[in-house]
This record gives C-alpha cells, structure tokens and sequence, in this order.
C-alpha cells in the first residue's frame, strides 16, 4: 500500500515536471479567423521541425488585438492594423510597442449570380459602390451596360448580399469602397461591422455564399480563397491604373509590390497603383511585442517568424493566400530584427 | 354575569399567551433542539442537508451574478443613451450611434408568427395524443414530436436555407401576395429570406415543447371529468371542449415556455432571417434578432461603447426571458395546484 502511494506521488511529480518544462517552449496566439488555414499549417510543421508548440485561437481579429491590448497572449494576429488609440493603449498596459508582421495577402472578390448563366461580369468603382449604397438597383442600368457592352444583362432587380458578423472581409471591402466612393465614406464608413444601407446579411464567407447562389440576380463580396474553393463566379475590376483585373494571386501581390510601405508596415492596400493590381486587397498581420519578458519565448517566436517569412512563404498559393512580395519580405526581417531577445 | 365576565377576562390573556409569547418562543426552541440533536445523533444528515442547500443558492446566486455582469457591463451604454437606446432604430458601429428597436422589433414579430403557427398545431397534436390516438399510434408519434426538440438548431438552420428559403421564394410568399396581397403584411419583393421564413422556423423549433407540456397537461386533468362528461351525454368533441377549458391556463404557460425558446433561438434565425435592421409591415421582408446581432457582431466588436450596446441588448434579452419564464411558471403552477386541490 504505501510502495503504491508512493508510487502515485512519484508519477504526479513526473508529470507535474514535465508539463512545466514543456509549457515553456509553448507560444500562444489569439485573432483572426482569415489566416487561421495557413497559420495552423505553419504551426503544425514548425513545431514538428522545432519543438515549439502553438496554441493559436481563432477568435477574431477585434479579439486578438484586445488579448494583445490586455496581454493575455504571446502574439496576435489582425486582419485590420490596429489604430493609433490601440496602440497607445496598449503601450501604456504592457509597458512596450507592438509591432506588426505582415504574413500573407487575401483579396476580397465580388461575386454574382444570374439564373441566365452571365459570365465575365466587369466592374468599376463607381458602379460597386452605387450597388452597395442601393442607388443602382437593376441589372440593366445604363451604368452597368456601358461597363458591359458584350454581355446581355436582363432586366432584374439587384439583390446585395453582404457579411452580418463582424469581420475582417467587411473591413477590406468597406476601406475600398470608402476611398473609391465620397458617399460611401460620409453616409457610411470602413469597420469591422457597418450600417449596411442596402441588403441581405449572411453568416461567414458561406452565409453569403449562401444568399448569392439561392438568389436569382444577387451581388456580395466573399475572401478569394472562399471563391477560388467553391468555384464561384466573380466580377474583373477596374483598377486605380484603368485597366479591368481578374483577382489572381500576382495580381494581389502586385498591390503590395506597388505600395509605398510606412515604416510601421501598417498600410491598406485597397485601390493600389500599377497596371497589375488588383484593387481590394489586404495583408494579415501577426502582433507581436517590441520587447517581451520571457526571453525564450521571444527567441523562439523570433526564429519562427524568420522561418515564415522563407519557407512559410511556399505554402500559401496551396492554400490559397497570395505569398508577400520580396520587397516586403525584406522589410518584415528588418522589423523582425527589432524584436529584443536578450 | 359572573360566567361573561369570566370569558371576556380570559380570552384575551389566552389569546394573547398563545399569539403572541408561544410564536416567538416555541419554535426556536425546538428547532435548535432538533438540529443539536441531529447534529450529535448523525452528522451527514446534517451535512447533507446544508450542502445541497448551498447548491441551491448556487443556482440563485449564478442568475443574480448574470443578470449583474451584465447590467455592469452595459453601464457605459446606459450613460450614453439611456432609454433612448430601446427606442431608436440606427445601429451604426462606425459612428458609433446604437439604437435596439429593429432588433427588439425583429424578435418580437418573428417569435409571434412562430407562436401563430406552432400553437393550433401542437394543441392538435397533444388533445390526438392524449385523448384519441390508441397507445401503440401515440407513443412513437411522442417519440418523434421530442426528437425534433433533440435536432440542433443549426441543422434547422440549413435545412432552411437550401430547402424552405427556396420554397418560400419560388412558391409561398408568390401564392400569398397573389391571394392577401391587399394587406401590407404580404407585400414587396419575394426574397425569400426575411420574417415569415424565420417565424416558420420558430414554429418548427417551438412545437415539441408546446405539444409535449400541453399533452401532460391534458393528461394531469383526472379522468373522472371525462367520464363525467361522457355520462352526461356528451359527445367525444364535446368531451374534449369541457377537458380544454380545464386545461386552457396550462395551456398558456406551455405557450409561453415556447415563446422563451423562440426568442431566445439564435442560429436558425440568423440563417434564414436576411440580417437587416430595418423595420417594416411587409413579413417579406429580412429583419434582425436581438440573439443574432449578439452572436455575429461581438467577436469583432472593438470600440468600448460597441461592446456596452451588445451586452446591453443582451439585458434586455436576459430580461425578457425571464419575464416570460416567470409568467409561466406561474401560471402552470396556478393550475397543477388547482387540480391537486380538487
């Protein structure tokens, strides 16, 4: 009885030992749900490669910049960069800066449907937001026909479809809209979540995936991946430079390679110059912390994020995220390299 | 003389010993006497008797704590709108203005065509099953009624968005603006998704509670009032029209309960309900629900005053909840006491 006792205690230090050492070398993360795909899969094989284990939660991106804000977490991630307010806010909770790493790109597609099987829609600026705003309702508006000469656009009425969860989609979507359109930016705005003026909301990418298809004559916006996946229909567009761009991956890549990147690498890319570029498009940022307590942990965080942006980089069009463009790369090392681990 | 005098000196003093001296004293005592004697005779009697009483304070304290946390939580909201926030209709996260009306409005009107449709329904089905049905139809046939309770809410959700919505739009909401077109009720675009479609829903959702209480209500009712009806001549129908009017407070606080799992329902509605905040006559037409904007938008909620207005809607949710379940319970207990008593 008591070599069984003792037995018992013996195993629970063991185990006690052993969870303590392991929690060491383990990361966690909080925030977007757009990356979550290519996150889990850079998590997975990294930590087979290196031993550092990952808990990322996909709560969102208003999630992750608040865990960051409280420093409930070791890294967040953010569709949208967080303000100046956040982050001042959180320089005076956690006593230093957040810095953000741009992963990927994803691009937002505006995608239709017709029972007459209309395909190869183009769109310019002017008209998408005349949509959203519920200004141009029918299908066969002269605007719409101008834009679309070889196509034979039926005389139905608009349906809009557009997120009704908050998210990081509606954040790009609404940005672009609010540079191209005047309207929009006063009747309106750019966020997470907004007073729609026209429409039907749907759940996720597949709730208004749902709504286009089940409606004859419907127009929302989903994530490209979500498009290319389902093998969606979507709109070409036109572009800052004039010309109309389909949304392939160099074509997102592009926006980035064109953009005048701040030092702070916190910068929208929607309604980008070049020829190339396709208009709605954002990174998605990893936060971190300029300088953090745990010096393991920074040094391990450090070595996977200069892994990401090397070999990481190589799953993304798998996965249907368009990889950083070299430029970028090397601005992101650079502000790795300002992370302090000693 | 002498014998009145006697009783009128006497009965106020012994009126008095027993009122007033033996109610104080007495039962203390003895109540003292009861649990030392307990306590020393058998200790787990006594244990038992307190934990589990704490247990049930837990459940008091839980709901109190709730009903806090959120009243603390929405405090900021308050301030800023006070009672305004439950009669304006502007729900605007970019510039920060909240206004609940279209979201109460949304549940109310989908909770009450739910009830419309679910009540008539389940009452025809709990009077078959209690007083008609022979045993070996009725008993799968309650099988079946409380397995549509066991069925996810998200998979009425789904069911509803590839097999009603279409339905509604191609067949229902054409045939009814053909027929009631003339009330406003039925009027405007066919969409497919808006409040008939969700109040289709709740009935599904809600039936199996009304029919199930409903029928136990029918079967409290002694049979003697059957047999009572039945000696005196009356036909089956009439039979079931006198056992009704016994039931009909039972009845309603089953409706009520349904009511509560309407209100409350959160998925399904967000699905089929087109997500607009809008206020209209037409049932055509998309709606919110309080559940539902609680659910898509507090992931991505950032700003302080954003969150305080949800967790707000959610008091006023919580509140009317409980509002209801109360007014049921009551009214349940009301006639299941009135029944044991006679």
């Amino acid at each position: 009885m008591k070599s069984f006792t003792r037995f018992l205690f013996l195993g629970f230090m063991t185990i006690l030992l052993w969870s303590l050492t392991a929690a060491q070398l383990k990361l966690n993360g909080a925030g977007a749900t757009f990356p979550y795909v290519i996150y889990s899969k850079w998590f997975d094989v990294y930590s087979k490669k290196s031993g550092v284990e990952f808990n990322y939660q996909s709560i969102g991106s208003g999630g992750g910049i608040k865990q960051v804000t409280e420093g409930t977490v070791d890294f967040g991630a953010s569709d949208a960069p967080m303000t100046d307010q956040q982050l001042a806010d959180a320089k005076q909770k956690q006593g230093t800066d957040i810095l953000h790493i741009p992963t990927v790109m994803g691009a937002v597609v505006v995608t239709y449907n017709f029972s007459g099987g209309v395909k190869g829609l183009k769109l310019t600026p002017e008209v998408l937001a005349g949509m959203f705003l519920g200004e141009i309702t029918m299908w066969n508006d002269p605007k719409i026909v101008a834009v679309n000469p070889g196509l034979s656009l039926p005389e139905l009425s608009i349906i809009v479809a557009h997120r009704s969860d908050g998210s990081g989609t509606t954040s790009i979507f609404t940005d672009y809209l609010a540079k191209v359109s005047k309207t929009w930016d006063q009747k309106v705005g750019k966020g997470t979540s907004v007073n729609w003026p026209a429409g039907l909301g749907g759940k996720g990418n597949e709730g208004v995936a749902g709504l286009v298809k089940q409606s004859d004559g419907a127009i929302g916006y989903v994530e490209l991946a979500y498009a290319v996946k389902n093998k969606l229909p979507y709109a070409m567009l036109r572009n800052k430079a004039g010309n109309f761009v389909d949304a392939t991956f160099d074509a997102v890549s592009s926006a980035a390679a064109m953009k005048n990147m701040p030092d702070d690498l916190r910068v929208s890319l929607t309604d980008a110059d070049g020829k190339e570029s396709y208009p709605i498009s954002g990174f998605t940022w990893l936060l971190v912390y300029r300088n953090m307590n745990d010096k393991g942990k920074a040094k391990a965080l450090v070595t996977f994020l200069k892994w990401a942006m090397v070999d990481g980089q190589s799953y993304a069009k798998d996965l249907y995220y368009a990889p950083l463009p070299k430029d970028v790369i090397k601005l992101c090392n650079k502000k790795i390299g300002a992370i302090s681990t000693e | 003389m002498p014998l009145a005098e006697l009783q009128q000196s006497s009965l106020p003093t012994s009126a008095g010993s027993v009122g007033g001296e033996g109610k104080s004293d007495l039962p203390p005592v003895a109540n003292s006497n009861v649990t030392e004697k307990s306590l020393r005779r058998n200790p787990g009697d006594f244990l038992f008797k307190h934990f589990t009483m704490l247990f049930a304070a837990v459940v008091f304290l839980l709901v109190f704590l709730v009903g806090f946390e959120m009243f603390r939580g929405s405090l900021l909201s308050i301030e800023k709108f006070g009672w305004k926030f439950l009669a304006t209709t502007t729900w605007d996260p970019v510039h920060d203005e909240y206004g609940a009306l279209p979201f109460i409005f949304g549940t109310v009107v989908t909770s009450l065509i739910g009830l419309a449709i679910a009540l008539p329904l389940s009452l025809g089905v709990a009077i078959f099953l209690s007083e008609i049905a022979p045993r070996w139809v009725a008993q799968p046939l309650s099988f079946l009624v409380e397995l549509l309770a066991a069925i996810p809410s998200i998979v009425y959700g789904l069911w509803g968005i590839f097999v009603l919505v279409p339905w509604m739009r191609g067949s229902a909401e054409p045939f009814l603006s053909n027929a009631l077109g003339f009330l406003p009720f039925f009027k405007g675009p066919a969409y497919g998704f808006g409040m008939l479609t969700a109040g289709i829903i709740l009935a599904i959702m809600v039936l199996p509670i009304i029919t199930s209480i409903s029928r136990d209500v029918f079967r409290s009712i002694p049979n003697a009032q059957r047999e009572a009806a039945l000696a005196l001549g009356a036909t089956s129908w009439e039979t079931i029209r006198i056992i009704f009017k016994d039931a009909k407070s039972g009845i309603v606080g089953a409706t009520l309960l349904g009511l509560g799992r309407a209100v409350g329902e959160t998925m399904a509605v967000t699905m089929v309900i087109g997500n607009r905040p809008d206020i209209s006559a037409s049932l055509f037409n998309p709606a919110y629900s309080m559940a539902s904007v609680i659910a898509n938008e507090f992931t991505e909620a950032t700003s302080d005053l954003y969150i305080s207005s949800l967790v707000e809607l959610a008091l006023v949710l919580f509140g009317l909840t409980i509002l209801l379940n109360t007014i049921a319970r009551l009214i349940v207990w009301s006639v299941s006491r009135r029944f044991r008593a006679a």
